[in-house]
């Protein structure tokens, strides 16, 4: 079954066609990679689905109905949740406070009930810390920092805490543009490894946009290529890395052999 | 020197004060403002209800400003809107203060609710711009709705009463204002540990993202701008009862600006700042007085100097706040407090 | 209706219309180079104004030294504001700039007030006499040669922009702040001849409107009227500073000729209400597309 569904989507700016015909299933319980070359659309796509830009044609379709027309913060509610390229922490914020955000649409307590946080209102807080703190902030080793406010953070971390915020939103589709972009390897194991956790344990359905080909290939169940705003191939790791098409996408015609290697590092360790 | 707790429970560890030294200064606090007005003299007691007034009011434009990040240059109207409000319920109907007050509340609110309508379209400075729009139609209400608010000569009202007892003088004022601005602060101290304070500071922080999280922008700029205003509602009210005359220039531009300029002073985004800012942009103009009284006998010209230096003062306060210290009063205060919880182990 | 009368008040105000047009363009090319909105526009008016009182009057010199002296002056405040106040603020939120032309508004007024004393001053009349008549409409000549003067600045202004080197490079600038770095332009000397031409815009019109009208400290309030205008137009167009400073000069004088004084404000507040939830970005102006 696809949780998510794509449908012929063109979205463009002026001239630029940033997204074309795109069409892209995402089954459920998978995790899905988008890859591609810089400015082939892919952080674009995401925005249609976040609802911030909205496509001249298409169609999003989630978990059997149409998105259309409904604005960003309900897409969230309904279990859209993701993190951003350039990381988008709020540097006014604890890390706490910041993953705490990530609950909002979950929490009901009013505007009064905020000024004299008393009752319901403070209960609820402390079941969304309580819940915070279990499931999420011990799962992705952040204790140490929770107390810190995100600015002053190495970058790794506030990847990190970008994920822990979007969990939070408790989703049924986890987006991850480009997750271990400009990280150390120790990181992007530790990243990789979250991921696949998250898909295991917590069933959530990865949509990912990345650029490190051997993550890409070690963790992803679906892969759809896009470049310059069409999809050129979809498939299983082992089938993309050998479609020409992509090959070429990626590198014109020369030097197919240390692409290969590139698409799979996998192979050039060995 | 101070050394950190291990919090037990979560409901600990969210409390606003975590450890016993700050409930201990926060009693002492506490106590000090009561104990205030039974040494203070007529002088210290009047600045004492003008820092409250102004604490209300600078907390509710921090809120907007400070944590939700929308400038407003429309503070001093929506006070006038409370002012009115009150001089107008006291006079025509009798009612006594907590109702004046809660209605001169929400009669504010609305209208900051209407004023921050065009942020459905506009954001930022436009916005600025709006607020701005909304200065200059108040004051004209203020000084053409004759029938209604006494036009030009505005309204004179009777002392803020309930059971019998009057407010009339400054020592029974003090203890109407220093309390509800005491109130006003805690409130927004809980506000800031809960959803809807951090869904502000998100807005201020980066709207879209905070939008794609589930944060709906235009539901909580209206909210900030309506929780602000009622703020700014409350304090005119209260400034109403404590001058007991209501004009249209009771209330310029040039209030909101000294507004703006408390927060900017105290700490955006800060509630302590904005107390600090409220307190130190309020007696700043008094210091200048004593200063002018003080030189009078040397330079009998002086008084004529100091509206044109208060001028340059507030301006030159948020020039010099915003370029060399742009977390204002509160930043530091931060830094004499870590220097004396250090002391004397380092410095 | 008294079609005359209707028509000599239009024309006032299409002439005040005119001065608020050039007032709008020093503020769109500040705007245009900077991204900074300029609250303190009307306050460096003010000053320029005081500056030829100060020459013309105080130190008696001829206008025809008088004038340019003091527009010097007022653009020279306008670098100099610009390199000590708000180049620090570079990279900081467009709320805290704001806040700092505030400030900076604020000092000016005080300044002023120190030097010149609170009360409304008169300039030394430099403009020819002679009524002026269109047709049947009689003009008021300080008004008329206010503007005419006044057209003629924005004129070399417009043909200065379109052709000079300063005028490219400001335009560059405003169009790409990296691209024009890149390709060698210095930015930063941009920025700063950007606030003196701005300022010496706005300080010609200071002249000629404190002509007209007189001056005090709070002369400055007339930014309030450039503020409507620049929104109206769009912020960061020329022609919209053009088009919105014509109308909004005439409504406000026409408002405040047939509905009284106290209308004029409000008059043009209204406009500017109805463009915000309308047209937000102005007439002329263009949004920004923002990205994540
Ligand atoms: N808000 C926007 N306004 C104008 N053009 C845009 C906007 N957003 C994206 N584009 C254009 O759309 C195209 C696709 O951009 P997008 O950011 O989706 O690429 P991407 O695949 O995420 O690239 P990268 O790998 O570099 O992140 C680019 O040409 C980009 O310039
Ligand atoms: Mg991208």
């Amino acid at each position: 079954m696809n949780i998510l569904e794509i449908d012929q989507l063109s979205l463009s700016f002026g001239g630029v066609k940033a997204l074309e015909d795109v069409s892209l299933r995402v089954p459920k319980d998978t995790i899905t990679t988008i890859i591609g070359p810089n400015g082939a659309g892919k952080t674009s796509l995401f925005n249609c689905i976040s609802g911030f830009y909205k496509p001249q044609q298409g169609r999003i379709t989630y978990q059997g109905k149409p998105l259309d027309g409904l604005r960003p913060p309900k897409r969230a509610g309904l279990g859209l949740a993701r993190t951003f390229q350039n990381i988008a922490l709020f540097r006014g914020m604890t890390v706490l406070d910041n993953i705490k955000l990530g609950a909002h649409v979950h929490m009901k307590t009013g505007l009064l009930g905020s000024l004299v946080y008393f009752g319901r209102a403070r209960r609820e807080e402390m079941a969304v810390r309580e819940e915070v703190e279990r499931r999420i902030i011990d799962f992705l080793e952040i204790d140490h920092i929770r107390r810190q406010p995100v600015a002053n953070l190495p970058y790794g971390l506030q990847k990190r805490v970008e994920l822990a915020r979007a969990l939070a939103m408790k989703p049924e589709v986890l987006m991850l543009d480009e997750p271990v972009a400009g990280m150390n390897r120790e990181e992007k194991e530790d990243m990789a490894r979250f991921i696949l956790d998250i898909r295991e344990e917590w069933g959530i359905t990865i949509l990912m946009v990345e650029h490190d080909m051997g993550m890409v290939m070690d963790i992803s169940d679906h892969i759809a290529v896009l470049n310059f705003g069409k999809v050129i191939a979809e498939g299983d790791p082992g089938t993309v890395q050998k479609n020409p098409d992509v090959i070429k996408a990626y590198l014109g015609n020369s030097d197919i052999e240390s692409l290969r290697r590139k698409l799979n590092p996998n192979r050039e360790a060995a | 020197m101070r050394i950190g707790d291990a919090k037990q429970t979560y409901v600990a560890d969210e409390a606003i004060w975590t450890t016993s030294t700050q409930k201990f200064w926060f009693s002492i606090l506490l106590l000090g403002l009561l104990i205030f007005p039974l040494l203070a003299n007529s002088y210290l007691l009047y600045l004492g209800c003008l820092v409250g007034i102004a604490v209300i009011s600078t907390t509710g434009l921090n809120i907007l400003t400070g944590f939700t990040g929308l400038i407003s240059l429309g503070q001093a109207g929506f006070m006038g809107v409370g002012a009115y409000t009150v001089a107008w319920l006291s006079t025509n109907t009798g009612l006594p203060f907590p109702i004046t007050l809660l209605l001169a509340g929400l009669m504010a609110a609305a209208v900051g609710f209407l004023v921050g309508l065009p942020s459905l379209r506009v954001k930022g400075l436009y916005l600025a711009i709006a607020t701005l729009a909304a200065s200059v139609f108040l004051h004209f209400i203020f000084a053409e709705w004759e029938s209604v608010t006494g036009g030009m000569e505005g309204l004179s009202l009777e002392p803020a009463h309930l059971f019998g007892v009057t407010f009339r003088s400054d020592f029974a004022m003090y203890f109407l204002i220093v309390p509800l601005a005491v109130l006003a602060v805690l409130a927004a101290r809980n506000l800031f540990r809960t959803r809807i304070g951090r869904a502000f500071i998100a807005i201020r922080d980066r709207d879209i993202s905070a939008e794609i999280l589930g944060i709906p922008l235009l539901r909580y700029k209206l909210m900030s701008f309506a929780l602000s205003s009622f703020y700014a509602g409350v304090a005119g009210g209260l400034f109403a009862y404590f001058y007991r005359v209501v004009t249209p220039e009771s209330f310029p531009l040039t209030m909101s600006i000294f507004y703006l300029a408390a927060v900017i002073v105290g700490g955006m985004g800060n509630l302590l700042g904005g107390i600090l800012g409220a307190a130190f942009m309020t007696l700043v103009p008094e210091a200048l007085k004593l200063l002018t009284a003080a030189l009078t006998p040397f330079f009998p010209n002086a008084p004529v100097f100091m509206s044109p230096m208060l001028e340059i003062i507030f301006g030159a306060l948020i020039v010099g706040f915003l370029i060399f210290e742009p977390h204002g009063l509160a930043e530091i205060w931060r830094r004499v407090r870590r220097f004396f919880h250090l002391w004397p182990f380092r410095s | 209706m008294d079609w005359l009368f209707f028509g000599e008040i239009s024309l006032a105000g299409l002439a005040m219309g005119g001065l608020y047009a050039l007032i709008a363009l020093g503020f769109v090319i500040i705007y245009k180079a900077t991204r900074v909105i300029n609250f303190a526009i009307g306050e460096i008016m003010m000053f320029a104004a005081y500056l030829f009182l100060a020459f013309a009057g105080g130190m008696e010199m001829s206008p025809w030294v008088a004038v340019p002296l003091a527009v010097l002056g007022g653009a020279l405040l306008g670098g100099v504001i610009e390199k000590t106040m708000i180049r620090p603020m570079l990279g900081e939120s467009p709320i805290a700039v704001v806040m700092v032309t505030i400030g900076i508004a604020s000092i000016l007024v005080g300044l002023v007030e120190l030097i010149w004393t609170a009360d409304p001053q008169l300039l030394p009349s430099f403009l020819p006499r002679q009524p002026v008549f269109i047709g049947e409409l009689y003009l008021a000549p300080k008004i008329a040669y206010g503007f005419l003067i006044g057209m003629a600045v924005l004129v070399i202004y417009l043909l200065y922009f379109r052709f000079s080197r300063g005028g490219v490079a400001l335009r560059a600038t405003a169009s790409d702040q990296a691209a024009a770095y890149s390709m060698g332009i210095n930015v930063r000397r941009v920025f700063n001849l950007a606030w003196v031409f701005g300022s010496l815009a706005a300080s010609v019109a200071g002249i000629l409107v404190a002509a007209t009208g007189g001056l005090s400290p709070q002369f400055g309030i007339i930014g309030l009227s450039v503020l409507v205008v620049v929104i109206v137009g769009g912020l960061d167009s020329i022609l919209g500073a053009l088009v919105a400073g014509v109308f909004i000069g005439w409504l406000e004088t026409v408002a405040g000729a047939y509905l009284g004084g106290e209308y004029r404000m409000p008059a043009t507040f209204a406009v500017l209400a109805v463009i915000l939830v309308f047209k937000p970005y102005g007439l002329f102006g263009t949004h920004e597309i923002e990205r994540v």
